[in-house]
């Protein structure tokens, strides 16, 4: 353990060459790590707002006949909050791991097409941007996120209400298309020497798998917006009852998109989990095979259990037995993951760090839904269970319990990797805590609500059903968990900016991504790594997986001192961080400003139909203009 | 020893019973009290998959505790094992699930075709419109079809065939007690068989979200014994009684002028309405709006007056009536029994 005092600046991230400044060069970035922190910063932003739009709801639940919000907001409410969750805020954060982790779990500098992941981005950004402004103008979308046919067509939902929502989830889709194919690219192509696939971190993996799952699940949704979008734009009677329509169309078309869109929110989460238990059990995967093989069957099984949503729509008695027995088969590959952390655990020497308080809070949590999700699996029981709020209690302990708690679990492993600094431990436990109660308080009564008559997508109860005192705890249980995400943010603003300096590797975890500098230079890898096990780096340092206390890095480190303090550790004294790529004869991509030009055309394309014609095709002239543009960028810097 | 267990043996059910009843009584909407052969039939199914859901869950929780306490990190204490893997284990912890499975599967399968079972000759057949916001129950008596709203009438012990036909956008048919939901959906005919168990009123509300008043498109369903029900029905079947006072016929004329675009009341001139319920018994339902205000004159005059104060979106229009025409309206309504 080295001591000598070395007086070094706090890391910071060496910009790539760039003609712009500040905030200029986040908007021209096509550093795949600045990516990633541009979707993590905007995702979290939306996760709070849709965390408010939650406040609203409970508020006005906290009592029978409340006049608190209309019952048009509230049907806005329940449908942005949704909305804003799943496309604005967990499925972006996973993205940001995407972005700035994958490339360096498989020893690469970038993803495969740089400028195309930053067109990504900003595509994202602006859809996100297009959905929310419908609140400013009063028309927020107020059909549920499921906007099944025929409430959304103009006859039953005039306003433009529907139409944000066909036309910024068109924007959001191509965002998430692209870079799908993008990390499918980049993960078959872009591994480095001896990174066999089944050498790859379990969380590269399941990124793969949840590429695979996005690109076409994506491709479905799209179907059915545009046949929406034709009939509110253009008068075409798809879903028009009165036209011969079966409303039922819209609902096999959701599905087949929403239920695969389930697991394009759980299965990241799989491979973060099976990256944070082995590091902090300090203990390999176990069964790693069969992780890999039981992801790919739950995302393969996944295309086949729709129609499990449909069970009251009286498909018929085949259907709902072929869709009853596929949703109970993918609890055998799902069962077999929980089993392989419980013995991942099993034996280790186990670190309560913040992360991993998430990461084990995650099984339990995580094995609740997985168990009401049997439930609706049987069929007959789902006829009382669906559309109340036992449903909702499901989907709260799967995508709060399972994706939430995973992503809060991966912010808390990778932040060190992505600022250089810790996320504070003990303001972690005060979030962790909060959350774990307020969660449970929030979520688990919503299971007797839903057993005891009370329908979701209620703006308000009648008062003598029983219904009043669980939905006020519920209430205070949202409050509690809003006062841990405040905590949160406090926590990520403070520990960015002056947390304890991580050094490259604060966890002794195994993988490559912590072989390289906090924060990584822009290149990444001075020199492509050659890989010759799952795990290198306890590999090459067999001492790396007994020795680690909790949180702390100190073998091998200086440390760091400023006025005066030890403020922390640093392990590259020799600078070369700050070395740019052309001194090392690295080649990296210059910066661009296209991709967020032709994201706001595209953008402008789709919202442009809500003022008139005219503006969709300007924007499509646009976007062919940056096409060509884009087209003949020069590919070096000078 | 013996004793002990017998005693329990007796008690239980009695406080089981006593349980539920308390319970029925605080959760009249639940689904935990059911009260035809349909919900039965889906209750057993719940209590079987809960039952082996919780086995489930508390082996994860109990596993998981131990390992967390047993392998903490201790300073000084034993070192993290290397083990990667373990067929055995792993082909167990795959198969037992496969079983249990199994076991929750078959009686899945056979009851979902037992839900879509023809429904037995005898059954009585009513036909179920869903409305944004209400429901209409359409019985055919003779040649006649009698059309009623929001209370659904059924006799115990003779099995029911609702037909659920969509009339506008998605809604769902849902009586807790009487068993699962089934959507109304536009363009297709949704089929529920089910017998009720016991006389009783049981309420039910939309369980498909279907716009501003989703949540309060509430229904009741009445269950009678066989006489009653055939009472029922012939009263129900029955025009209105002609009107005798003057004041009444004062709030008939009004009604005869401002609503029967929209409402029917058989054996008067008002016979075209069909977009809102028909009210030739409105005076006999236990509520009015869909469940959501008990029958009563202040309630009738607080509808009218201003329905959409009532239930926002609601498609009756304000007709804009003077306190005094609401007064002598609501009047003639009360003699609809």
């Amino acid at each position: 353990m080295a001591t000598q005092p070395l007086a070094i600046p706090a890391p910071v991230a060496v910009e790539r060459p760039s003609r712009w400044r500040a905030l200029g060069s986040w908007i021209t970035t096509v550093d795949h790590k600045r990516i990633g922190i541009l979707y993590g910063v905007t995702s979290i932003f939306f996760f709070l707002v849709g965390g408010l739009e939650a406040l609203l709801i409970r508020i006005q639940l906290a009592k029978p006949l409340s006049t608190f919000v209309s019952a048009q907001t509230y049907n806005e409410l329940f449908t942005m909050h949704a909305l804003t969750m799943i496309f604005l805020a967990l499925m972006p954060l996973t993205a940001a791991l995407f972005n700035f982790i994958v490339p360096l779990q498989i020893g690469a500098r970038d993803v495969a097409f740089p400028r195309l992941n930053a067109l990504s981005y900003w595509l994202y950004f602006f859809g996100g941007l297009l959905l929310n402004i419908s609140w400013f103008v009063g028309q927020a979308p107020n059909a549920g996120w499921f906007a099944y046919a025929p409430i959304t067509i103009k006859q039953y939902n005039p306003g433009l209400h529907m139409d944000f929502y066909v036309l910024s989830l068109q924007v959001l889709g191509i965002s998430s298309i692209l870079s799908a194919l993008n990390f499918i690219i980049t993960i078959i192509n872009l591994r480095a020497p001896g990174m066999r696939l089944m050498r790859m971190p379990l969380f590269t993996w399941m990124t793969l798998i949840t590429a695979v799952l996005l690109a076409t699940a994506m491709a479905v949704l799209t179907v059915a917006l545009s046949q929406l979008m034709f009939d509110r734009l253009f008068g075409t009677p798809i879903y028009e009852p009165a036209k011969g329509a079966d409303p039922l169309l819209w609902q096999h078309l959701f599905w087949m998109f929403g239920h695969p869109e389930v697991y394009i929110l759980i299965l990241p989460i799989f491979g973060i989990i099976s990256e944070v238990l082995p590091t902090f059990a300090r203990k390999p995967l176990f069964g790693y095979n069969v992780m890999v093989f039981s992801g790919i069957l739950i995302g393969w099984l996944g295309w086949g259990v729709w129609s499990h949503h449909m069970f009251a729509t009286g498909l018929g008695p085949i259907a709902d037995s072929f869709f009853a027995v596929s949703t109970m088969l993918i609890g055998i590959p799902t069962g077999i993951k929980v089993f392989n952390w419980l013995a991942t655990l099993w034996g280790g020497s186990i670190r309560f760090t913040t992360a991993n308080l998430f990461a084990i809070a995650f099984i339990p949590m995580f094995t609740i839904g997985g168990i009401s999700g049997i439930m609706h699996a049987t069929a007959p029981v789902d006829l009382q269970q669906t559309d109340t709020y036992f449903v909702v209690a499901h989907i709260h302990y799967v995508f709060f319990g399972g994706t939430v708690l995973g992503l809060l679990a991966g912010v808390y492993y990778w932040f060190p990797k992505v600022f250089g600094r810790l996320l504070d431990e003990r303001l972690g436990r005060w979030h962790f805590w909060l959350t774990i109660v307020g969660a449970n308080l929030a979520f688990f009564p919503m299971h007797f609500l839903g057993m005891h008559g009370m329908p979701r997508r209620t703006w308000t109860y009648l008062p003598g059903l029983g219904f009043d005192r669980l939905n006020l705890l519920e209430t205070v249980g949202a409050f509690i968990m809003a006062a841990g995400a405040l905590v949160f943010v406090v926590n990520l603003v403070r520990s960015a900016r002056r947390g304890a300096i991580a050094g490259p590797n604060p966890w002794g975890a195994a993988t490559l991504e912590w072989s390289i500098p906090s924060p990584p230079p822009p290149y990444n890898f001075r020199e492509i790594p050659i890989v010759h096990s799952r795990l290198p780096l306890w590999e090459k340092d067999p001492q790396l997986r007994f020795g680690i206390p909790q949180g702390r890095a100190e073998e091998d480190v200086q440390q760091v001192t400023m006025g005066g303090q030890t403020v922390g550790t640093f392990a590259y004294p020799d600078d070369e961080s700050k070395m740019s790529p052309h001194d090392l004869g690295i080649h990296l991509p210059p910066p661009s400003f296209w991709p967020v030009v032709m994201a706001f055309f595209i953008t402008l394309f789709f919202g442009g139909w809500m003022i008139h014609w005219v503006v969709p095709a300007v924007a499509a002239l646009g976007v062919a203009a940056t096409i060509y543009f884009m087209a003949f960028e020069p590919g070096h810097s000078h | 020893m013996a004793t002990r267990a017998l005693r329990a043996r007796a008690w239980a059910p009695a406080a089981a019973a006593a349980l539920l009843t308390a319970c029925s009584e605080y959760f009249p909407q639940t689904t935990l009290d059911p009260k035809s052969d349909f919900a039965r039939e889906i209750d057993g199914l719940y209590r079987l998959v809960l039952y082996l859901g919780l086995g489930v869950a508390v082996l994860v929780f109990v596993v998981l505790t131990i390992a967390l306490v047993r392998f903490r990190y201790r300073p000084g204490g034993p070192p993290p094992s290397d083990v990667a893997g373990n067929a055995r284990l792993e082909i167990a912890w795959t198969l037992i699930p496969s079983v249990l499975l199994a076991i929750v599967a078959v009686p899945t399968v056979r009851t979902i075709f037992a839900s879509y079972a023809p429904a037995p000759a005898n059954a009585l057949k009513i036909d179920v419109y869903g409305w944004q916001w209400w429901w209409e129950f359409r019985y055919v008596v003779g040649k006649d079809t009698i059309r009623t709203a929001n209370e659904v009438h059924v006799p115990v012990g003779r099995p029911v065939e609702l037909r659920l036909h969509g009339g506008d956008v998605l809604h769902s048919f849902w009586i807790p007690k009487m068993g699962g939901k089934r959507d109304v959906i536009p363009n297709r005919v949704n089929r529920i068989v089910f017998t009720a168990e016991e006389p009783g009123v049981y309420l039910g509300q939309c369980a498909e979200f279907c716009g501003d008043s989703h949540a309060l498109m509430k229904m009741r369903l009445i269950a009678h014994t066989p006489e009653n029900f055939e009472r029922w029905l012939r009263h129900e079947a029955s025009p209105a009684l002609p009107v005798q006072d003057s004041a009444i016929a004062i709030g008939q004329q009004i009604f005869l002028q401002r609503c029967i675009a929209c409402h029917m009341v058989r054996g008067t001139q008002a016979s075209i309405g069909r977009v809102g319920p028909d009210l030739t018994h409105v005076a006999s339902r236990g509520t009015i709006a869909a469940g959501v205000l008990e029958n009563n004159a202040a309630n009738l005059v607080r509808w009218i007056d201003n329905p959409q104060a009532v239930k926002p979106g609601a498609k009756m229009p304000r007709l804009g009536l003077t306190p005094q025409e609401l007064r002598f309206v609501v009047a003639y309504l009360q003699t609809l029994y």
